[in-house]
């Protein structure tokens, strides 16, 4: 699956987030999407699928094997959501619903893309819960997301987006959130499972660490706008941005102090 | 789904061990079978009336006495339940429905739909629920339905109010943005995230919608604007016996008591139902989950 996008701007009221980005993934490729909070990284990865909020406009071009995304109707999107393009996101604390049980969540979108029935869903939650390594998967997927830590919650939400093996996935800052340890469990299980499927991926964080476990070629975003292209390795050597080269002194200092 | 079959009895459970759930399901239950069973049959007629039975002291033939005009009072309390459970559970349906539209519009709508919605449920906030009763009882006449419609209306449009704000919030939540990204329709959302997230919400107003709706049956026939004359209505008792108050204290007591109960059972089961149905305040459950944290 490929994805290409070409000068993409969000203006959220009449703020602009994402000034004329353009990026593109081909069929099984990697991209890391690098920046500081609020330099419109998100709301990019956001535009991608239409979930911006509703006082957002999105111009430019978005093409997801060559159809043009942006514009597209509801239900159109509603129908590649989930089912062509997955997303991970940052906070699993509150990326679950609250009151339904793991199962319930961890097959929605194959029920909603109507890809098993319901009478095959307990089976199937109990799979999914074993594809992601959750301990005691029969008995895991009848708890609610508050009886589950954080590390096991972000397996939920790794599952669910994988769901129905969409060809692109996108991974909202998927560890930031998380202790240093599970990070790295977290990492190392998202990177097996991608590779396993083949998807393509778009990686978005501001831990150039975290980031070079997962992708080699990486895009540095500042104030919604793309500031350097290189590879992780490069960035990491020799950044060429003022901003580049911060985002690289915090994450050694970080990986040199696994406490903090 | 996975297991819808489990989830019932978990919070029926936790339903009957609070005491204020057993209190609630107990009032309930006593109001229902004796709306049921005054259907068929009740100590004596309730209209019956005998002149030298006036305020006789409750005894053996008639457990609670009698009213000014010699009727059975435990005979008229029975078949009273019957208009008070039909005004509680229908106005508590229609303020159910008014409420989740009036949330619905005016939280999840384009702008213009939303502010307008916002005006007029403002409007219908100013209308007192008997003044509204009033007005529509002086066109239609004063009827059961009449009760129903005004209660349920106007506390509908509160609960609206109340619920608009909580949808809101639940609407701007990560889960629901990660449900889209999902492919989950605008209805999906709706029915699977949204109004599931708020029901808690609903329940408490909605119990508090039957409670407010016995009481405001009870004063709107007090006053002449409810069941009309025939009917048994524990409000029509209570203004019949007033006048005789200082008289025979015990005759308006019993009408009293029982809109007192009942009210207090429709709040204390509200106050246990949502208790739970949130399984985050299953605190004594989740022990058990330890191995997985």
């Amino acid at each position: 699956m490929t994805l290409e996008v070409n000068n993409l701007t969000v203006a959220i009221d009449d703020r602009v987030v994402v000034n004329d980005v353009s990026f593109s993934v081909g069929t099984g490729e990697r991209l890391g999407i690098i920046g500081e909070s609020g330099s419109g990284k998100s709301v990019a990865s956001l535009a991608i699928l239409g979930l911006t909020p509703r006082n957002a406009t999105a111009t430019g071009s978005v093409k997801l094997d060559g159809e043009e995304l942006l514009g597209l109707g509801d239900r159109r999107l509603a129908a590649i959501r989930g089912r062509e393009v997955g997303i991970v996101f940052q906070e699993p604390r509150t990326a679950l619903n609250p009151i339904r049980t793991i199962g319930r969540q961890l097959v929605e979108p194959l029920l909603v893309h109507g890809l098993i029935t319901r009478r095959a869903a307990h089976e199937t939650a109990i799979e999914l819960a074993r594809t992601v390594r959750i301990p005691e998967p029969e008995h895991a997927v009848n708890l609610y997301p508050h009886q589950l830590s954080g590390g096991q919650r972000q397996r939920v939400g790794i599952a669910i987006a994988l769901a129905c093996n969409p060809g692109l996935l996108i991974a909202d800052e998927p560890t930031t959130a998380l202790d240093v340890t599970i990070q790295a469990e977290i990492i190392a299980l998202f990177d097996a499972l991608v590779d396993e499927r083949g998807s393509s991926l778009i990686f978005i964080t501001h831990d150039l660490a975290v980031l070079s476990n997962v992708t080699t070629r990486a895009i540095v975003m500042a104030n919604g706008e793309v500031i350097e292209r290189a590879s992780v390795v490069d960035l990491l050597r020799d950044p060429k941005h003022e901003i580049t080269a911060g985002l690289v002194a915090a994450s050694v200092a970080t990986s040199w102090t696994p406490s903090a | 789904m996975t297991d819808s079959r489990r989830i019932a009895p978990v919070w029926l459970s936790a339903l009957v061990r609070s005491p204020g759930g057993i209190i609630g399901i107990a009032t309930l239950t006593l109001l229902i079978a004796s709306a049921l069973v005054s259907l068929f049959w009740t100590p004596y007629d309730p209209s019956r009336a005998d002149a030298y039975l006036s305020f006789a002291a409750p005894s053996a033939e008639h457990l609670f006495g009698t009213d000014n005009s010699g009727r059975d009072i435990l005979s008229r309390l029975l078949t009273g339940a019957q208009t008070t459970l039909v005004v509680a559970l229908g106005s508590a349906a229609i303020a159910g429905l008014v409420g989740v539209a009036f949330a619905v519009l005016g939280s999840l709508t384009p702008r213009w739909v939303r502010e307008s919605t916002t005006v007029l449920i403002d409007v219908f906030i100013a209308f007192p629920t008997v003044l509204l009763a009033m007005m529509l009882a002086s066109v239609f006449g004063g009827s059961i339905l009449v009760v129903i419609v005004a209660v349920g209306t106007s506390f509908g449009i509160i609960m609206g109010r109340i619920a608009r704000s909580e949808l809101r919030r639940v609407a701007g939540s990560d889960y629901v943005l990660a449900a889209r990204a999902s492919g989950v329709g605008p209805w999906g959302v709706l029915l699977r995230h949204l109004l599931p997230n708020v029901a808690p919400v609903f329940i408490v107003q909605l119990s508090l919608a039957a409670a407010i709706a016995t009481l405001a049956e009870a004063a709107l026939s007090y006053l002449g604007y409810g069941a009309p004359p025939g009917t048994s209505s524990w409000g029509r008792m209570l203004s019949e016996l007033q006048p005789y108050i200082t008289v025979e204290p015990l005759a308006v007591l019993w009408p009293g008591a029982v809109i007192t109960l009942t009210v207090l059972g429709f709040n204390l089961l509200g106050d246990a139902l949502r208790d739970a149905t949130d399984p985050r305040l299953k605190r004594s459950r989740t022990k058990k989950s330890g191995a997985l944290s």
